[in-house]
């Protein structure tokens, strides 16, 4: 079974670190994956974003049309993004910056204040890791052991000290 | 098996050169093929190498010309609007006969075109690249993994041969990340007896030179380049085949177009249509024997394209208009969709070969 995300942001809001996170966790958990960035003049200052894909099966098409599951961190995302997630699917989104809500019905909807948490939490960058957090929380791929696996590939040894602030981010956003 | 890392196409490409003994790279930023730069750029200091960014495309092509004058292994990579540029240094190194590696990660064109992926260099990189008889082997990447392997052997058949090989990649495969082994077979490097190094004074010197103003001997120096031609033709043509063993209609695609086809092959053997796919992984020498092959059992053909359809003429020359030929493209950066390579199938499926 393949799982396709999409995550979309703001350039600097970390959408491309949070997709390297997940696919790195499912190379960790020995899964054919694919990560794909948008790249060219919508990253400064436009709608960021990279398409994941995770599965058990060879990975064909990179590119993602239909996520099963769409990560929104704001809200140019949510516009563009909201009517190709597949039915059934979710939608995870940063309520502290979109307040406008998921108009589709046909899909669960999780609305989460990450930045507002990541602000509270004293760590205003990590909005990504919060919700991150959650989107594995909910899908049931919340290990403790598989995500710090996946942390320690894509942080790299110099700054290890950031390890446990991030895992404790996602933690925030899985207990949300 | 060694650790699996997750890489940019671009990256593995970098990596893969210095793996495969490359010290030295010259180039001028274009995306979307900067990451091969910027990767070399941090890496051969550190590895007694040399990163030179060049004063423009020409400077670099040039600059190759004069490392693989000297028998080291050499590469510069850009994109589409660069490679143009890149297209006398080309002529020249085929017209000495040198080796190098050149690295298109083609954007949509013509012109100063667009940014995204793109496959419409397929004419300027299979059909010579440039003035004069030459080519260049040109290989077509459709995974990450796919990326660092092709530069490796591309590597060794351009010393092997005497040629530039081509990476003839689209922005899709420079920036998508993927799992990649770099625990890659590197061959020994042929000896290169006509390399510029100095002579000890045991020999006469050597020359690396394009120009011959005797029409007899420059014809001769034709005739004995297309006689490696011919053993390239060969020897090194590659290609992979996908559900082709019961196929009644076949797919023609390379790079990215081979990955999206293979979404929709799947979803129409689901709805019962017996379709297969030929991926060139050699787009020269193309990989005429498995589409003549082919024309015995299958009924269509389609060629899916990020151009106006370029290989197409390729497919058509291979199976000998047997069978009909049909078209699925976008263009100027665009990506077909598996839907829209689907519709195709289901026609193709329905006219079953009618011409």
């Amino acid at each position: 079974m393949a799982h396709q995300y999409v995550f979309a942001g703001f350039g600097g809001q970390g959408i491309l670190f949070a997709g390297k996170l997940l696919a790195y966790k499912g190379l960790t958990e020995d899964k054919q994956v694919s990560w794909l960035p948008s790249y060219g003049p919508e990253m400064r200052g436009g709608t960021a974003s990279c398409s994941v894909i995770i599965s058990e099966t060879p990975v064909g098409s990179p590119i993602v049309s239909n996520p099963d599951i769409l990560i929104a961190m704001n809200l140019p995302s949510l516009d563009k993004y909201e009517n190709t997630v597949k039915a059934g699917g979710m939608i995870f989104y940063d309520s502290s910056l979109i307040e406008r809500e998921v108009k589709r019905d046909d899909v669960k909807v999780f609305p989460i204040p990450a930045t507002k948490l990541a602000d509270e939490n004293g760590t205003p960058t990590l909005a990504n890791m919060i919700i991150m957090g959650k989107v594995l929380g909910e899908t049931g791929e919340f290990t403790d052991e598989g995500v710090v696996a996946a942390l320690k590939k894509v942080i790299s040894a110099k700054r290890a000290d950031m390890l446990d602030v991030n895992l404790n981010a996602m933690k925030l956003g899985r207990d949300y | 098996m060694a650790d699996k890392v997750l890489m940019k196409g671009n990256e593995a490409i970098a990596e893969a050169a210095i793996v495969a003994g490359c010290r030295h790279y010259f180039g001028y930023p274009i995306t979307p093929q900067t990451e091969i730069a910027a990767y070399m750029a941090k890496r051969m200091p550190k590895i007694g190498g040399c990163f030179l960014q060049a004063e423009s495309e020409i400077a670099a092509i040039n600059m190759v010309y004069g490392v693989a004058s000297c028998g080291k292994r050499v590469m510069t990579s850009s994109s589409s609007p660069g490679i143009s540029l890149k297209g006398e240094g080309l002529s020249y190194l085929a017209g000495a006969d040198l080796p190098a590696l050149v690295v298109n990660v083609q954007r949509g064109g013509p012109g100063l075109g667009g940014i995204q992926p793109s496959q419409s260099d397929y004419f300027q990189a299979t059909k010579g690249g440039a003035h004069g008889d030459f080519h260049m082997v040109v290989f077509a990447p459709a995974s990450v993994q796919e990326m660092a392997d092709l530069t490796v052997h591309g590597f060794d058949v351009a010393d092997k041969y005497r040629v530039t090989s081509m990476i003839l990649a689209d922005g899709t495969m420079g920036q998508m990340m993927e799992p990649v082994s770099l625990d890659l077979e590197v061959k020994p490097m042929p000896e290169k007896p006509w390399a510029t190094v100095g002579t000890k004074l045991e020999r006469f010197h050597n020359i690396t030179n394009s120009l011959s103003l005797v029409p007899e001997e420059l014809e001769q120096l034709n005739f004995k380049r297309f006689e490696r031609y011919a053993e390239i033709e060969k020897n090194e043509v590659m290609y992979e085949e996908y559900m082709m063993e019961d196929a009644e209609i076949c797919i023609a695609a390379f790079g990215i177009a081979s990955r999206v086809a293979k979404n929709a092959i799947v979803e129409a053997r689901a709805q019962g249509i017996k379709v297969g796919l030929i991926r060139p992984i050699t787009l020269w020498p193309f990989p005429k024997a498995p589409f003549l092959k082919a024309t015995e059992k299958v009924h269509s053909f389609i060629s899916v394209e990020l151009s106006m359809g370029q290989m197409i003429e390729d497919v058509r020359l291979a199976t000998e208009c047997r069978r009909p030929v049909t078209l699925v493209n976008r263009a100027g950066g665009m990506i077909p969709t598996p839907e829209q390579i689907l519709e195709a199938i289901k026609t193709a499926h329905k006219n079953g070969g009618a011409k």
